[in-house]
């Protein structure tokens, strides 16, 4: 199932219409880089200050609610120039190591943020101006960092491994 | 000038250094993840900024106390991405010194870092320089504006060098 879908984006249009012209690809990749760069640097903002390092003078809810939305957009942005750079070589994407790595780093970004929000968050009122944050916070923060570095890492292992 | 820069280049590629960097393949991966990284570091500082600057971020906030917080970080990275740069460099001379996309990136990073300089070291002194006048707040604009353009196509022309082909 998953392979057929994978096999039929492979052989799309779309993927022929990217790899077809010398001017997308880059393009998309460039787009990716600028994306990701800024993802990562709006929400080390936040993954410092629960760490204690950096911005301990702003509580952690408002500098949450500050900073997210651009993280956000600029996430939008990487999925969509990512899935563009994916479905041009979808089945190779999908064999290729360092990609499947990436692939399960933001699902841990992503689970980390959830319970960071849904669990950790739930006695904020208790810690929002503190300097120093509960270990559940600062466990967050560290993961999240880790995550980031770990995703930027295996997504430029990507171009050096990928079979075209 | 040109033909000098390909001698430069053909005699740093037949150094120690640059071979070892050939010859190992995880070298330019991992220092492209540190130079990456590191502009993620500035990409982030500048763009708050001038996000703040525009009206459209952390309005709670002073264009001072964002300056202080996030462009102090953004030297430090900046060190750091000249010596990973300097060694991605190292590695492959002729692919970035004889290349017009490595040219422009390192324009258009003079220019940007005297525009940060120019918007950060009045705050130093005086807080509120750039929330005075109508004429500083549009100065300030304009900056903030030109600093999102240029740090953008700072980070497309590093990713042209693979693409653009070298003199």
């Amino acid at each position: 199932m998953v392979q057929e879908f994978i096999q039929w984006l492979n052989d799309s249009t779309l993927a022929a219409t990217i790899q077809a012209s010398a001017l997308m690809f880059p393009w998309f990749e460039s787009v990716h880089v600028l994306a990701i760069t800024l993802v990562f640097g709006s929400i080390l903002v936040v993954d410092l200050r629960l760490l204690g390092l950096a911005s301990v003078g702003r509580p952690v809810t408002q500098l949450v609610r500050d900073v997210l939305p651009v993280t956000w957009i600029a996430f939008a942005v990487a999925v969509i120039t990512g899935a563009a750079m994916f479905i041009s070589n979808a089945v190779e994407y999908a064999r290729n190591f360092p990609f499947q790595m990436k692939m399960v780093l933001l699902v841990l970004a992503g689970l980390n943020m959830l319970v960071f929000h849904f669990v950790t968050c739930r006695g904020v009122g208790q810690w929002n101006e503190a300097r120093r944050t509960p270990f559940g916070a600062r466990f967050a923060g560290g993961f999240s960092l880790l995550a980031w570095v770990g995703i930027i890492a295996f997504g430029r292992w990507i171009g050096f491994t990928i079979g075209f | 000038m040109l033909s000098n820069l390909r001698i430069f280049a053909d005699w740093l590629a037949r150094t120690a250094l640059s071979e070892t960097i050939q010859n190992v393949s995880w070298i330019i991966p991992a220092v492209q993840t540190v130079h990456i990284v590191c502009v993620a570091i500035v990409i982030g500082g500048t763009f708050l900024v001038s996000l703040r600057i525009l009206g459209v971020f952390a309005p709670s906030e002073t264009i001072a106390a964002l300056a202080n917080r996030f462009l102090s970080w953004i030297w430090y990275a900046l060190i750091l991405l000249l010596v990973t740069g300097s060694l991605l460099i190292i590695g492959e001379p002729g692919r970035s010194l004889l290349n017009p996309a490595f040219a422009l990136k390192m324009a258009m990073l003079v220019v940007v870092a005297g525009l940060t300089v120019l918007l950060q070291r009045p705050l130093a002194t005086d807080a509120g320089f750039w929330d005075v006048t109508g004429g500083r707040r549009l100065t300030a604009k304009a900056i903030a504006v030109l600093s999102l353009v240029l740090w953008s196509c700072i980070v497309f022309a590093g990713r042209w060098i693979a693409y653009v082909t070298a003199y």
